[in-house]
């Protein structure tokens, strides 16, 4: 190969070239990367441990952050669960019915990624504030909607959506429907077909949506923090505590529950990477 | 040996479907079929593809609705009862093993899904490995397996919960064809020493009539022929038998009398059961094109066009002096050499001739043969 380089004395032999490019390429990918994400990420890591024990001991003691990171907790275990199971339902007829309205129900389906959390936010002071469509059925039963834990919810879940079901379509669509028709010659009922054939072979793609959905649930903020009315302790998410903090100058603080929150997205980034592989693996047999 | 004429023969076990209709939007898939099969034996369904075979098997399994008609499976009206109560065994073209579970846990499906007890389902997973010859491969997954062996444990889960009949839809039709001999040698011995009634779609006539007691030859929804492999064969009932099964030459021509005349030759006595100047098509296999130094009753002049040899047997491509070409299969120990371009005599044997119905009936492609 390097030999067929030297008929053209005059430049550098194709081989070289070629690594050449390559090595640029890579080295351009690394410093996007490295500069981009990881710079961030070891700085939060450096002003969080600067900060001392005493700074991390005196958040945890904190009820307000206490508050905020179950308050956190909470509305992504509803999120997850809501999204994963309605998120499965749509799917399954997204890959499985034809029926009118079927594309328009997939587009819409993907809206939440389109809009920006901030106007997803004000959608739901639209419909949930003071004059708004549902406020007052809500309002009529004393239930509190808006600036209260509900309406965190709601405009969570909404931009949550869309995971799962991207991700356990085309898997269900790849999949086909001969191994559920095989169950049922075998006596299996619907359930049973579902429990023990379908969502085995979707696990490794539901388990990646639901981890992207978490990711997404816990960093949320453009939306709650218009519907949240940031009121600390009570309707006050780990990610707008944060946003207090350092806007009330305790940036160390603000530090520590961030870094708490990376790591957390870590271990999701590290999910999400295995789920993929094994979705991978396990389509292709 | 003709149409519908075993249905009443009063098949009480066994499957019998009785005037299946079916429709895919505007597509009519399946129309007015009934056959039986009978008890213990292997019935095949033959036909191209689109023929509709596929579809009345799963109708059979209840894998489809029908639009009209009536299935009986071992004497017991089936058409409305749901899939999981047919209590049929169904083996895929593509296997659908269950891809993630072992060989082992594909087999036990169907049990632990009747809630049979533990040790039982163990001895009768056990049982059935061995019967396919797949014991050491019990802790694999299906896509540590070959195609063979992965249609052989779709067989072993099928037979596991002792279903009623065996329903099988183009079984070896995903496999090489070797692997394709190897296994439907197999599935002969096997049913000899089960007995299991069996229904077999194929689009491979070879497959059919190796392994069947009896064939139903389907085209575009409808049955053909009912028969066993030598009725289907020897005797074919429609010009569409006469053309898929074994591959034929077609060749056209026009009824004078008793006789058929296509170009400048005629074929005496060959239609003495068609209306004269008919438009018919005549049937010739391959290998009842022989060559003859006997001139004496209507032997045809031919030019050899081109000789392949393959192995046992020579394949031969004629031209008849009217332009009108012939494929021939001629065993190689009784063949002369022939060289392109020589004369020869032919004598052809075993003609069938059919009325001229519309194109699609034809059985045979635009070559003069189809291939087998």
């Amino acid at each position: 190969m390097s030999t067929q380089g030297e008929l053209r004395p005059a430049r550098l032999s194709a081989p070289t070239r070629k690594r050449l490019v390559h090595g640029g390429l890579i080295a351009v990918a690394l410093v996007y990367v490295g500069t981009l994400v990881l710079a961030p990420l070891v700085g939060i890591t450096w002003a969080a441990t600067r900060a001392g024990w005493h700074t991390w001991s005196a958040t945890f003691a904190d009820p307000t952050a206490r508050h905020a990171y179950v308050l956190t907790g909470v509305i992504t275990l509803v999120t997850v669960v809501v999204t994963a199971i309605l998120g499965v339902v749509v799917a399954l007829v997204l890959s499985r019915d034809l029926f009118p309205g079927r594309g328009l129900l997939s587009a819409v389906a993907d809206l939440p990624i389109a809009i920006s959390p901030v106007i997803v936010g004000l959608m739901a002071v639209l419909l949930f504030g003071t004059g708004g469509w549902f406020e007052s059925w809500f309002s009529a039963r004393g239930i509190r909607i808006l600036f209260a834990v509900p309406s965190i919810a709601i405009v969570t879940l909404f931009i949550c959506i869309p995971f799962v079901i991207r991700e356990v379509t085309p898997i269900l669509q790849e999949l086909g429907t001969e191994e559920e028709q095989a169950a049922k010659t075998l006596g299996a009922t619907s359930l049973q077909t579902f429990f023990r054939v379908t969502l085995p072979n979707i696990r490794w793609g539901l388990l990646y949506g639901i981890a992207l959905s978490t990711a997404r649930a816990i960093g949320e903020v453009g939306a709650v923090v218009v519907v949240s009315g940031l009121i600390a302790g009570q309707t006050e998410t780990a990610t707008l505590f944060i946003l207090r903090a350092f806007d009330q100058f305790h940036d160390e603080t603000g530090y520590v529950v961030a870094l708490t929150l990376a790591m957390v997205s870590i271990v999701l980034l590290a999910g999400i990477e295995i789920f993929k592989h094994r979705e991978e693996k396990e389509l292709s047999r | 040996m003709t149409v519908n004429g075993s249905v009443d023969t009063g098949v009480a076990s066994g499957i019998k479907v009785r005037h299946l209709d079916k429709h895919f939007g505007s597509f009519h898939a399946v129309k007015d079929v009934s056959f039986a099969a009978e008890d213990g034996k292997i019935t095949a369904i033959l036909g191209p593809s689109g023929s509709g075979k596929s579809t009345v098997l799963r109708m059979i399994a209840g894998l489809e609705r029908p639009d009209g008609g009536e299935i009986t499976i071992t004497g017991d009206e089936q058409t409305w009862v749901p899939v999981q109560e047919r209590r049929v065994g169904f083996v895929f073209q593509h296997y659908a093993l269950f891809r993630h579970m072992t060989v082992r846990n594909n087999v036990a499906f169907g049990l632990a899904i009747r809630k049979e007890r533990k040790p039982e389902i163990g001895k009768r997973v056990d049982e059935l490995l061995e019967l396919v010859q797949l014991a050491p491969f019990a802790d694999r997954y299906p896509d540590q397996l070959s195609g063979g062996q992965r249609q052989r444990v779709a067989l072993a889960r099928a037979l596991a919960p002792r279903p009623r009949v065996l329903l099988l839809d183009e079984p070896f039709g995903a496999l090489d064809a070797r692997v394709r001999q190897e296994l439907r040698r197999w599935l002969d011995d096997l049913h000899r020493e089960l007995g299991v009634t069996s229904l077999l779609v194929t689009h491979d006539q070879e497959e059919a009539l190796e392994l069947a007691n009896e064939v139903v030859v389907m085209h575009h929804g409808r049955i053909e022929q009912i028969g066993t492999p030598d009725d289907v064969y020897n005797r074919p009932a429609s010009p569409f038998v006469a053309g898929f099964i074994g591959s034929a030459n077609v060749i056209e021509g026009r009824v004078e009398g008793d006789h058929l005349r296509f170009g400048n030759h005629v074929m005496s006595g060959a239609a003495t059961h068609l209306a004269n100047g008919a438009v018919a098509h005549a049937y010739i296999r391959p290998i009842d094109v022989r060559i003859t130094e006997d001139d004496s009753n209507g032997a045809y002049r031919a030019t050899v066009e081109r000789v392949n040899n393959l192995g046992p047997s020579s394949k031969i491509r004629f031209r008849l002096t009217d332009g009108q070409p012939l494929l021939a299969d001629l065993p190689n120990e009784v063949l002369p050499i022939l060289e392109a371009g020589q004369q020869v005599l032919l004598d052809l044997r075993n003609v069938k001739v059919f009325e001229s119905e519309s194109e699609d009936e034809l059985g045979a492609l635009e070559e003069p043969v189809a291939a087998p």
